[in-house]
């Protein structure tokens, strides 16, 4: 199959995204080098709608660890991270941050003139709905820095969200308050968090419609998209700015899908991506698609930010569940069934899975599910080695030999 | 010989091979050599090589397709490419019409490809990023027992008491075998265990659905493990007649197929902007 070069279209909504985001790490800068500002660091799926509501500016790891990802600069910190006794095998984004810590990188420092560093913490709050990874990640800045590091202790392989379990993780919820307002300085106001959950519900609709676009086909936005418009739904959830950028965007998408324009030219196959994106590769990956007329159109992990469960009228229990419907927190009889839903929905040819060296919370093939799910709905399945930051854990050949060979074998079966 | 030729090169990680046929389909020239640092010039090599066997001239190819790592780099000949791992299904086909299940033993790969039965892919499975159960794996160790990849095969045969290894980790298992030649073992009986390994790591990929066709450098030079995966799985493995070329005829049959040249030579490009 003769590969044609590719690049991806603009979509003239970043310009305002960069935006959003830049001006979102200088008042993450400024709030840490106030002196009567404080700093949050919060997983990605943690809390954050409590730590808005209590005036913290909030910092995301797993962004910037992303962002070492995206830059290919984490290869080289992850062994900073392995020589201090954090195993190769463990979460390449927990690796390759503290070894950015280690050697005092940051991509910030280049992206945003003025920025030095991350910004230093006040407190460091965790839950553990994604992996036991996040709070080891955040113990060991907790002892570096001197700064607390609490959390909530969530289940897993849930395969029903209950009331009880979301009753055990609302109770720890509210027991963050008391030391958070401590650390903040303030008392939680109970209108300002029920306005925080709204902004956070509107953010989660808007960011959901914006997925679902590419339920048209042509699909006007592709996962790989999806991957950098998804910044502000991650680090400026429960703001009414990104509930303004998810509008804009969504405007522009519509417009393409009114005038038929796609993500890629000519798309003649579909694809849904499970698993993490392979972040120092975003850019050739989505040109070796779109270079075969193929369009990674739909993923699990971009839909991980859609939170349907936030209701600003009962702000805690809406978090508790909305943080335990999380697909990694599920089991894989309920994700079977979603990714099932999501093939459905997008109209998906094939099905590709990435298989994180370094991730095994976000690697689903490793249990049967490309089976059962080949068998059950007839969508072939590829089943990829990678990683989302450790670069050394990927072969770019094989890669693309096996995206080539499966575009082929879908094309041949239509 | 009946015109125009249609080629194929297959610009493997170890080895280049090409394949000449004629308009019906018969393979009436091929090469092989190993790919070393210069791919242009070893694909030109065979393809001339490959063109003097079969009595003919550059002047007589219609069409040319090219496959395998290398396959970019050949724009000398063609630059209309398939993968090999279509490419190796398709040469099966060619052969043995029907549904088959392809185990395909390269250099660096290990492939199990599935047809059905108008030899379209049903599946396909690549080893992951380790060198277990590849031709890379049997290169070590016989560098580690200093003996040659063509005496492997004859030592295995003679084997009568193998001896399995544990690992699936090459470095793992080189530490294995200088283990048992230290406790005395008998070098036939660790070169078959070697073999078991490799077939071992392949079996483990998918399961053997349809009838077993074996391709693939490695058991091209070492028949021995055509015979021990027919004792392993139980059941008749076919082999064409040159299995390292099944992917280099399935690239030349492709280059015949006017349908798939027209349709992989749609080269049309939109304006698109840069992020």
């Amino acid at each position: 199959m003769a590969e044609e070069k590719k690049t991806r279209k603009k979509i003239q909504a970043t310009d305002q995204m960069n935006r959003l985001m830049a001006d979102y790490f200088y008042d993450l800068d400024a709030a840490a080098k106030s002196d009567n500002r404080k700093v949050a660091w919060c997983t990605s799926v943690g809390p954050a709608e409590l730590l808005r509501a209590l005036g913290f500016a909030v910092h995301f790891p797993e962004n910037h660890a992303a962002m070492l990802g995206a830059t290919r600069t984490s290869t080289d910190l992850i062994p900073e991270a392995n020589a201090i006794g954090y195993s190769p095998d463990i979460c390449s984004y927990l690796t390759a941050d503290i070894g950015a810590y280690l050697k005092g990188f940051t991509p910030l420092a280049k992206a945003y003139p003025g920025i030095e560093s991350v910004p230093r913490p006040d407190v460091l709050v965790y839950n553990t709905n994604q992996c036991r990874d996040v709070q080891d990640w955040f113990a060991w800045y907790s002892k570096e820095l001197g700064v607390p590091a609490l959390g909530i202790t969530s289940p897993k392989n849930v395969n029903e969200v209950t009331e009880a379990h979301i009753s055990d993780v609302a109770k720890q919820i509210e027991a963050l308050v008391p030391t958070l307002e401590e650390i903040a300085g303030t008392k939680l106001d109970m209108e300002r968090l029920k306005e925080v959950v709204s902004l956070s519900r509107d953010c989660t609709e808007l960011w959901k419609k914006v997925l679902e676009t590419a339920t048209a086909s042509p699909a006007p936005l592709s996962f790989f998209d999806g991957t950098i418009h998804m910044g502000p739904a991650v680090v400026l959830r429960g703001t009414a700015e990104a509930v303004d950028y998810y509008k804009l965007l969504l405007a522009e998408l519509e417009q393409r899908i009114a005038e038929g324009v796609g993500a890629v030219d000519g798309e003649s196959v579909r694809i849904y991506w499970e698993g993490m994106p392979v972040w120092g590769r975003l850019r050739q990956h989505s040109e070796l698609f779109s270079g075969f007329h193929a369009t990674v159109i739909a993923s699990t992990y971009c839909s991980s930010w859609i939170f349907p469960a936030f209701d600003g009228n009962d702000p805690i229990r809406s978090m508790a569940k909305a943080y335990l419907e999380l697909f990694i927190v599920r089991s894989d009889d309920y994700k079977g069934g979603y990714i099932k839903e999501m093939l459905e929905k997008f109209h998906i040819d094939g099905i590709i899975y990435h298989d994180a060296k370094t991730c095994p919370y976000n690697s689903n093939n490793r249990y049967g599910m490309p089976q059962r799910i080949e068998a059950e709905t007839g969508i072939p399945s590829l089943v990829i080695s990678g990683d989302l930051n450790d670069l050394r854990c990927i072969s770019d050949e094989q890669t693309k030999t096996n995206i080539e060979a499966f575009i082929e074998q879908l094309e041949e079966g239509k | 010989m009946s015109l125009p030729l249609f080629v194929g090169l297959d610009l493997g990680a170890s080895r280049t091979k090409v394949a000449v046929v004629d308009r019906a389909g018969v393979l009436i020239g091929h090469a092989v050599k190993k790919s070393g640092t210069d791919f242009p010039a070893t694909a030109a090599y065979c393809l001339d090589a490959s063109l003097e066997m079969a009595g003919a001239t550059r002047n007589d190819i219609a069409r040319a397709v090219s496959t395998g790592y290398g396959r970019g780099t050949v724009t000398f000949i063609t630059d209309k490419n398939k993968s090999e791992i279509g490419c190796i299904a398709k040469g099966c086909h060619h052969y043995f019409p029907g549904a088959i299940t392809i185990i395909d033993i390269g250099a660096q790969d290990n492939k199990i490809i599935k047809l059905n039965t108008v030899g379209g892919r049903s599946s396909f499975k690549m080893n992951r990023k380790c060198a277990a159960g590849t031709g890379s794996f049997l290169e070590e160790m016989s560098y580690r027992l200093d003996i040659t990849l063509e005496e492997m095969n004859d030592l295995a045969r003679q084997s009568e008491n193998i001896i399995k290894l544990g690992s699936y980790c090459t470095v793992f298992s080189a530490t294995e075998v200088l283990e048992n030649i230290r406790h005395g073992k008998k070098i036939t009986d660790i070169v078959k265990g070697i073999f078991y390994s490799v077939i071992k790591r392949v079996l483990e990929m998918d399961s053997l659905t349809e009838q077993v066709v074996m391709t693939g450098g490695v058991v091209a030079h070492n028949r021995y493990i055509v015979t021990m995966t027919e004792e392993m799985i139980a059941r008749p493995v076919l082999l064409p007649e040159f299995p390292q070329l099944a992917g280099a005829i399935g690239a030349a049959l492709y280059a015949m197929d006017q349908k798939e040249t027209a349709e992989i030579s749609e080269s049309e490009d939109s304006e698109t902007e840069l992020i």
